[in-house]
């Protein structure tokens, strides 16, 4: 069952193209990650898609309903978190659900039940009385998602919820997206952060307004071409030095406190090792690795896609 | 501009450095140091007292107790000399979006105090090293995001501090314009420019040469990535991928599991022995559709979270 289809979605502001041609299906209970840098086109698309921006060219259907000629019934059906997403800061933090409940017409019994049991799945009980301007940035963003969650949509739609967020308040908020997950919500996220998409059932990554492949994550981060190793030594940069001289070498980059090694072929670290002591340099360990997202991402953006 | 060659030795040396504001300590004697040519992470949760370690390094808050060095200078009792002696990034640096990127390292360099024929050459030699050169005619507001990074250290290195602080430095930014700005940053630190960097971004922290973590006003952990990832975590990390996903998390947690979270399909697990367990957990799944598990290497996430708990 698909909850969500776009084809050749395409938005243009004046002469830049904001969004090329996006085709995009979503199952539903799925988690689907758009990954990409700032400007490539993710919350554009996030806009076109929960009916707050026409597109230029193609269409997409939402829950069921055009997002062009149903709108309203497109907003009902899915909960938006915008990246400037507004609360009011004067307002506590019971209020500001109070407050989203009435837009979307949760009244009495019904709302007070959503509204504890939105602040339990928040994690926001001790805070309720507070003005949502004095929250931390963690809790602000699990406030906005509750607001978001108010009228129990099937399908959400997040627009960066993790930025500025620290490591702690971000996997708090990932705990809760699973847990939606596993209740059946589909979910689009965007995030310009690799590691966030290996939480995705798949991800897409986006380029110059371009979704230049959508896959698994696992799936994805095979296409990184070659075999990747990881050096440890004191002296990277004469690691760095000697690393093309080993055969089948592709390409190696300083990485902290290791170099990455890609080859051609899979050669026993041992090889490896021996290569680099050969020349005088002292090793503390030389470790098969797995490429990550990011590997391919480079590797896509500078192949021309078919 | 500057007045004596930086002495030798590390170039930022801490010891016992505490923060009380009222009742509250917020940063609570904490000991580290960095080398000179380090590229050193500094790593915590917001309210960890991180903001307030930087800001006593810098010299803008006085520390209640304890000392801190920067680039051989007292930060007790010569605050004022610290500001213009290192450089500063951060990813909402100022930079002015109507001026042409040489307007802008003009700016920024009258700032530091400096004029004329050394402006006019520093400025070259800053952009000769980020690589725009090209683009010192330009509007800033029209570059891509990766090139007004590189823009804003440009600014950062005009006066030639031999330590920067940059505060997230490439988020949001491509993952090739990334690559390339650490390229930047890895040259910098082999020429003994010493970067602190802080970030939110486990991407960033893992391409520091060294990490430290504080929690409440604490050093919790300190050391190369590799090694705090080898030597620092407790547990283990045991991936299960399962057909029912929800009743594996749930036998799990009545195992006596507590750390368990989704990712994507499959389920992460972390606890101590987990290796000696696994016989044990694939009875215990069966009834979830087990379809196979195995031990990974803990990410620097895991490890950070592990570590704060």
């Amino acid at each position: 069952m698909s909850t969500l289809s776009a084809h050749h979605l395409s938005r243009r502001f004046g002469p830049v193209a904001a969004v090329t041609d996006l085709d995009l299906t979503l199952a539903g209970g799925e988690t689907f990650g758009l990954i990409g840098p700032d400007g490539a086109g993710k919350t554009t698309t996030l806009r076109m898609l929960a009916a707050v921006l026409r597109p230029t060219r193609g269409r997409a259907e939402v829950a069921g309903c055009d997002i062009v000629r149903q709108p309203e019934r497109v907003r009902r059906q899915i909960g938006y978190m915008p990246q400037q997403f507004s609360l009011y800061g004067d307002l506590s933090v019971l209020e500001n659900l109070q407050f989203f409940a009435d837009i979307f017409g949760v009244r009495g019994t019904a709302a007070r039940q959503r509204i504890d049991r939105l602040l339990q799945f928040a994690r926001l009980q001790s805070f309720i009385h507070r003005p949502a301007g004095q929250l931390s940035g963690g809790m602000k963003k699990k406030l906005a998602l509750a607001c978001a969650l108010i009228h129990q949509p099937p399908l959400l739609l997040l627009d960066e919820p993790t930025n500025g967020v620290d490591p702690i308040s971000r996997r708090e908020f990932w705990e809760i997206l699973g847990e939606l997950r596993l209740a059946g919500v589909t979910i689009l996220i965007t995030t310009p952060y690799m590691d966030e998409a290996e939480r995705c059932d798949r991800v897409g990554l986006m380029h110059q307004g371009r979704l230049i492949r959508q896959d698994a994550p696992a799936a994805l981060r095979q296409l990184a071409p070659g075999h990747m190793f990881a050096l440890y030594t004191p002296d990277l940069l004469a690691a760095a030095a000697l690393a093309p001289g080993l055969p089948g070498h592709l390409s190696h980059q300083i990485y902290g406190d290791r170099l990455h090694l890609f080859l051609a072929d899979p050669l026993p670290p041992q090889v490896i090792a021996a290569y680099f002591s050969g020349h005088g340099l002292r090793l503390r360990q030389v470790l098969p690795d797995t490429p990550r997202l990011e590997e391919a991402f480079i590797y896509l953006m500078s192949t021309p896609q078919p | 501009m500057i007045d004596s060659p930086a002495p030798a030795g590390p170039a930022i040396i801490v010891a016992g450095l505490t923060k009380r504001f009222g009742h509250f300590t917020a940063v609570d004697a904490i000991d580290f140091s960095v080398q000179r040519g380090e590229i050193f992470g500094f790593l915590g949760p917001n309210g960890s007292g991180k903001t307030t370690t930087i800001r006593m390094l810098l010299g803008l808050l006085p520390p209640t107790a304890g000392a801190a060095h920067v680039l051989g200078i007292d930060v007790a009792r010569r605050a004022g000399q610290i500001a213009r002696r290192v450089g500063y990034m951060s990813q909402h640096f100022s930079l002015y979006p109507d001026l042409t990127v040489a307007e802008n390292l003009d700016f920024y360099g009258r700032a530091y105090g400096l004029r004329g024929r050394t402006l006019r050459r520093r400025r070259q030699e800053a952009l000769a090293r980020v690589g725009l050169e090209a683009q010192r005619r330009q509007i800033t507001a029209s570059l891509p995001g990766g090139w007004r990074q590189r823009l804003a250290l440009a600014a950062a290195i005009l006066h030639e501090p031999a330590l920067i602080f940059l505060d997230e430095p490439t988020a949001g930014v491509d993952p090739v314009s990334r690559r390339s700005f650490w390229r930047l940053l890895y040259d910098l630190a082999a020429e003994q420019t010493t970067l602190f960097v802080t970030t939110h971004y486990m991407d960033e922290a893992e391409q520091c040469h060294r990490l430290a973590f504080i929690h409440n006003g604490r050093l919790i952990a300190e050391g190369a990535p590799g090694q705090i990832k080898q030597t620092r975590m407790a547990g283990q990390v045991l991936e299960i991928r399962c057909e029912q996903p929800q009743a594996a998390m749930a036998a799990l947690r009545q195992a006596g599991l507590a750390d368990v979270a989704l990712y994507g399909r499959r389920i992460h697990a972390i606890a101590p022995d987990l290796d000696r367990r696994l016989p044990e957990l694939s009875a215990l799944l069966a009834p979830a559709g087990l379809r196979g598990m195995q031990i990974i290497p803990p990410s620097l996430e895991d490890v950070f979270i592990a570590n704060v708990q």
